[in-house]
């Protein structure tokens, strides 16, 4: 290579870069990197948006389904109780019927025990008039004859006895 | 059907570059040294600067005359770079309106009156030249270069006026590097806190070199030129990484090359390798990137020239296919060049900016 005078390109190309570098910068790597930059943030903060988002729909998602878990838990307790309260209501209902039904029938026991006092007082009573008419007719036929009249008495007696 | 295609691709690019070579040939050099080719001055022609355009493409051919701009003793000089007649070896004198006499040697400008070795002279001799800011084919080149990455980043912008939109087209490509020179260049090399403020310069230097040595690998006009395998233009660029790396310099970068963390008796010596590693940072940017430019560009017209060199087209077909051979490991060296200058400048620009703490807590 022969040299050439150094300072011809030494000062063209000074000058051309210097101008050059300046106009590239102004309208060309300046605004290219604010805006590969710009979207490089909005990327940034989508995927950010996006990550909160997720974890917002995780937790809702965990919420609703701790609510579902109450409720089920409500219902079921619900239930519970429902059976419970049926159990202790047919129990009850069972006791009470036990009850009434037992002291219908201490009651007509009772009646029919009364009753029966009142028949075997009856009898007794009844018993008594007739032994005393028996006897006011032995002792009228004892006055008449005193075989007859004995016989009387038995006949009387095995009435009385069948009766 | 691959191959073929290939083939054909080489082909096309043989007869082209070998047009070039002879209408060079024919234009420039003189008749009686028609068959006996200057390979070494040849390939100097290619990957040089220039003061003319010469635009060769099959069936067209035009020599564009760029500006000549001189600095002299008489102050601003102004004139066409046709009236050196396409003259190189000083022959043709130029007399502008100041009463100044110049020569062309070597595509570079002296005095008439006062170049002393009109074959080899001096071109640091700044008394023998006046200085020379002409628009040269190099500068044009950037100035192309600079105007289709304008053009193209103003359509990858454009892709971005809807903000929750992807990239979409032209941005969809030019995204993914923007973002890797921000993610695996700037943040993890100046950290996280500073890098914004260098995102410009990396993604500017990264571009311009990206993209004007892929442009240098297209051998026809108006591509094809070896911007960045001139060591000027990567003087340029190492310059502002070694600005950046000076002014963003923080208390700790300086006291670690004035005061490094060594025993008292080195000290000295230290300083010193310190002192001197400023500059060679950048200085090893700048020899990185043009050497590996300017060989690729070297070998690729030295494979064309084999052709004049045996003077046989049999020679053809082997040159084409190892052309495109090394063209396409060009690509590689380009991609790998236009990163490793930018990660480079990135650590430069890291080491020097970078909070102590942070220094730290990566080493840990």
């Amino acid at each position: 290579m022969s040299l050439t005078a150094p300072e011809t390109l030494v000062f063209w190309m000074t000058l051309f870069f210097l101008i050059f570098a300046f106009l590239l910068t102004k309208m060309g790597w300046k605004p290219i990197l604010n805006a590969v930059k710009e979207r490089e943030k909005s990327i940034e903060q989508a995927v950010l948006e996006a990550e909160k988002v997720r974890e917002e729909m995780a937790k809702l998602k965990a919420d609703n389904e701790k609510l579902l878990q109450q409720a089920r838990e409500e219902r079921e307790n619900i239930l519970k109780e429902a059976r419970e309260l049926k159990n202790k209501i047919l129990a009850e209902a069972k006791s009470e019927a036990e009850k009434v039904r037992n002291d219908e029938l201490a009651k007509t026991r009772k009646l029919i025990e009364a009753e029966r006092e009142a028949v075997v007082k009856d009898l007794q009573n009844q018993v008594a008039q007739i032994s005393l008419e028996i006897a006011e007719k032995v002792l009228k036929n004892q006055l008449a004859d005193k075989d007859k009249q004995m016989d009387f008495i038995k006949k009387n007696l095995s009435e009385l006895k069948l009766n | 059907m691959k191959n073929f295609f290939l083939k054909s691709i080489a082909l096309l690019i043989l007869l082209v570059f070998s047009s070039n070579l002879t209408a060079s040939e024919g234009g420039g050099q003189s008749n009686s040294e028609e068959k006996n080719v200057n390979i070494g001055e040849l390939i100097g022609h290619h990957t040089s600067d220039s003061h003319d355009y010469i635009i060769e493409i099959p069936f067209f051919h035009y020599t564009l005359h760029l500006p000549v701009i001189l600095w002299t003793d008489k102050g601003l000089s102004v004139f066409s770079s046709g009236k050196f007649q396409g003259d190189n070896e000083g022959k043709v004198v130029v007399t502008d309106k100041k009463g100044n006499r110049f020569v062309k040697i070597h595509e570079v400008i002296y005095y008439a009156d006062k170049v002393k070795d009109t074959h080899h002279p001096n071109v640091f001799d700044f008394d023998s030249r006046p200085l020379d800011f002409s628009f040269t084919r190099n500068a044009l080149a950037i100035l192309f270069v600079f105007i289709l990455l304008i053009v193209i980043i103003h359509f990858t912008r454009k892709a971005y006026n809807n903000p929750h939109k992807l990239p979409r087209g032209i941005a969809g490509f030019i995204e993914p590097v923007i973002l890797f020179i921000r993610d695996e260049i700037a943040i993890p090399n100046i950290g996280p806190k500073k890098y914004e403020k260098y995102m410009p310069y990396l993604l500017s230097v990264f571009f311009f070199i990206l993209l004007s040595n892929l442009i240098g690998l297209i051998p026809f006009a108006p591509f094809g030129h070896n911007i960045t395998g001139n060591i000027m233009v990567t003087f340029v660029l190492a310059l502002f990484t070694f600005i950046l790396t000076t002014i963003g310099g923080n208390k700790h970068y300086w006291k670690h090359i004035f005061n490094p963390p060594v025993p008292y008796i080195l000290k000295p010596i230290m300083v010193v390798v310190e002192v001197l590693g400023m500059f060679i940072k950048p200085f090893a940017l700048m020899v990185r990137l043009f050497a590996n430019m300017f060989a690729g560009h070297t070998s690729l017209i030295s494979l064309v020239a084999l052709i004049f060199i045996f003077g046989s087209v049999l020679v053809a077909p082997v040159s084409g296919l190892f052309y495109v051979f090394i063209s396409f490991i060009k690509i590689l060296v380009v991609f790998l060049q236009a990163y490793i200058f930018t990660i480079l400048s990135a650590l430069f620009i890291g080491l020097a900016v970078e909070e102590h703490e942070e220094h730290e807590h990566r080493t840990a």
